[in-house]
């Protein structure tokens, strides 16, 4: 029996051991690595002189890399307060819409999902197109609808570049809000929403009340996925206004800032693989925390709920 | 079921459905109905349907810029990737879930961490490991990379599945003179196959339209997948729109197509995780 354990024991190795080798392999190993290198300076591809912290304070304080450095921290977290607004809580408030038994609501929570499906490049293509001033079908409809006095080059623009990137990203991200948040609705127990109507609740104090804290963990987990998303967003802005972030870097996020300074040419704002290292580190911890943050917040008040 | 007795407010649910179904499906009608016109009937008509049909645009994207290449190459890719997910995946979630070792919860939570951390901030990592192992500018690094992002989703969802598999099934084929493997391959995987497919189709969409690792890990135009191909040739047919609208297209329709027809499976492996809580 001892022996048949045993034997038993060395052959699960063999069927871990290959997904382990190559998650660690292509996932752990290259983030460490990554960070091991933000502590290096150097031309090409492997930097090799010992900097210490030198690539953070250069990040942090020194002009220009500061300038760029908060410029896109400020301009993501705008991003993602945009993007909570219009995809997590719009997109909250029509999935208790679409899980109230009308007609064709299960038809739109199909439909709802297929500008998931496309890549965001694509997306970023299309709606850079819609909003091109010389094509400008929106201008068109502006047009139509006798707005014509709003129309303005919108992503050349810095007022609007960032807000329209905001809602094109939430466009494409819309459906993935429905599909989590009605499954959630989907599982509440319709007693309790039986029982919540008998006592009169409203429609605004049934969500405040019974809907949101029940969903409370799906409400995390979508919040979550918009900020790791949010915070690693780079092909919506290569696609609406390129690497560079234009216009004048105003939809410079950490995304664009950290493919410009590890992977372009000097000209094009390359400011070698180790601060490009250090970019990553940040936006690493960053991501970490904040969703560490998230997890102690959503739990907290669950607990609270409950 | 619930449902919304007052008359205004059934009218408003409904007047909002029908906004929300345009704003989803206008953008989309726009780059299909775009595709199949001239330049004149795009600047003149831009919201009629095309007449006449012109099919242009589409043969220029497979002559000119040579598009069953990309789109081959990501069929290669997406196949090779998917299917090395599910079955290292598999391997691995049965090990986890039907045998009782030290560090097992820990191996587990390990893998499911990966849902969280985004792969691109090790990019440097993996060009440097790519450039070493000489896989660099070929669509097998792409390969690699994919299946490291897609394990953590894996091994999420088929170690639950998995463990609901009564134990007395295996039991009774260790009886019958079974080993582990033929249980494995016998007994498991027939039983799984539901959660298996939800794997793969759950990871076509990441791996499908990825383009930030083939930007980076990928020069030559022989070895481009379509994400990268579309972002070449919008940057050099700009001014072609019906051109520019047919690479469009031919990037999406693929995945709205896979989508459309199994719908029911994406839905149910995304939601699977935020019902438990």
């Amino acid at each position: 029996m001892l022996r048949q354990e045993g034997k038993r024991r060395w052959f699960l190795v063999w069927y871990i051991l290959p997904a382990l080798v190559v998650y660690t392999a292509f996932m752990l190993v290259p983030i460490i690595n990554s960070m091991r290198l933000s502590f290096f300076s150097g031309d090409g591809l492997i930097p090799n002189e010992f900097v210490g912290f030198d690539n953070y304070i250069k990040l942090f304080a020194e002009y220009p890399f500061n300038e760029r450095f908060w410029n896109a921290f400020f301009n993501n977290i705008k991003f993602f307060v945009m993007v909570t607004l219009y995809q997590n809580i719009l997109g909250f408030l029509m999935a208790v819409l679409l899980t109230r038994g009308l007609r064709f609501s299960a038809f739109l929570r199909k439909l709802s999902f297929i500008p998931t499906t496309l890549s965001v490049l694509v997306v970023g293509f299309l709606f850079s197109m819609i909003f091109n001033p010389v094509w400008g079908v929106f201008d068109q409809i502006l047009r139509v609808l006798g707005l014509e006095s709003l129309i303005r080059p919108w992503l050349g623009d810095r007022l609007t570049a960032l807000p329209i990137v905001s809602m094109v990203v939430s466009w494409q991200f819309f459906g993935e809000s429905i599909i989590f948040y009605t499954a959630g609705i989907d599982a509440i127990d319709d007693e309790m929403l039986e029982a919540a109507r008998i006592d009169g609740a409203g429609f605004f104090s049934e969500i405040w009340h019974i809907i949101l804290p029940s969903i409370l963990p799906v409400v995390g987990i979508v919040t979550i996925l918009i900020f790791v998303g949010d915070f690693t967003q780079f092909d919506i802005i290569y696609a609406m206004s390129t690497s560079m972030g234009n216009p004048g870097y105003s939809t410079d996020i950490f995304g664009s800032l950290f493919y410009r300074t590890a992977f372009s040419s000097p000209e094009r704002g390359g400011w070698g693989m180790g601060m490009g290292a250090a970019v990553a580190t940040i936006m690493f911890v960053f991501v970490f925390v904040g969703v560490g943050l998230f997890l102690i917040f959503f739990n907290r008040r669950r607990s609270k709920l409950s | 079921m619930i449902t919304i007795h007052r008359r205004w407010a059934r009218l408003v649910s409904y007047g909002l459905m029908v906004f929300y179904a345009a704003v989803i499906l206008f953008p989309l009608y726009l780059m299909l109905i775009t595709s199949l016109k001239d330049n004149r009937q795009i600047f003149t008509r831009p919201f009629a349907f095309p007449n006449p049909i012109e099919f242009g645009g589409y043969l220029r994207v497979f002559t000119v810029a040579h598009y069953g290449i990309y789109f081959k190459n990501s069929t290669v890719i997406t196949l090779c990737a998917l299917a090395l997910i599910v079955f290292l995946s598999a391997l691995a979630s049965y090990a986890l879930a039907k045998y009782e070792f030290r560090g097992k919860t820990a191996i587990y939570v390990y893998f499911v961490l990966g849902l969280i951390v985004p792969i691109r901030l090790g990019t440097i990592g993996i060009l440097k490991t790519m450039i070493g192992l000489t896989l660099f500018d070929t669509i097998w690094s792409l390969v690699i990379v994919f299946v490291a992002m897609g394990i953590p989703l894996g091994v999420f969802i088929l170690y639950d599945f998995i463990r609901m598999i009564p134990e007395e099934l295996s039991h009774s084929a260790r009886i019958d003179g079974c080993n582990e493997h033929m249980i494995f391959r016998r007994i498991v995987v027939p039983l799984s196959q539901p959660a298996l497919a939800t794997v793969a189709i759950v990871n076509f969409i990441p791996v499908w339209n990825d383009f930030w690792f083939p930007l980076i890990l990928i020069r030559s135009n022989e070895v481009r997948p379509v994400p990268l191909a579309t972002a070449l040739l919008f940057g050099q047919f700009e001014t072609n729109f019906g051109m520019v609208f047919a690479v469009l297209s031919l990037a999406s329709l693929p995945v709205m197509t896979f989508y459309l027809l199994l719908s029911r499976y994406f839905i149910k492996g995304l939601t699977k995780g935020a019902l438990k809580g």
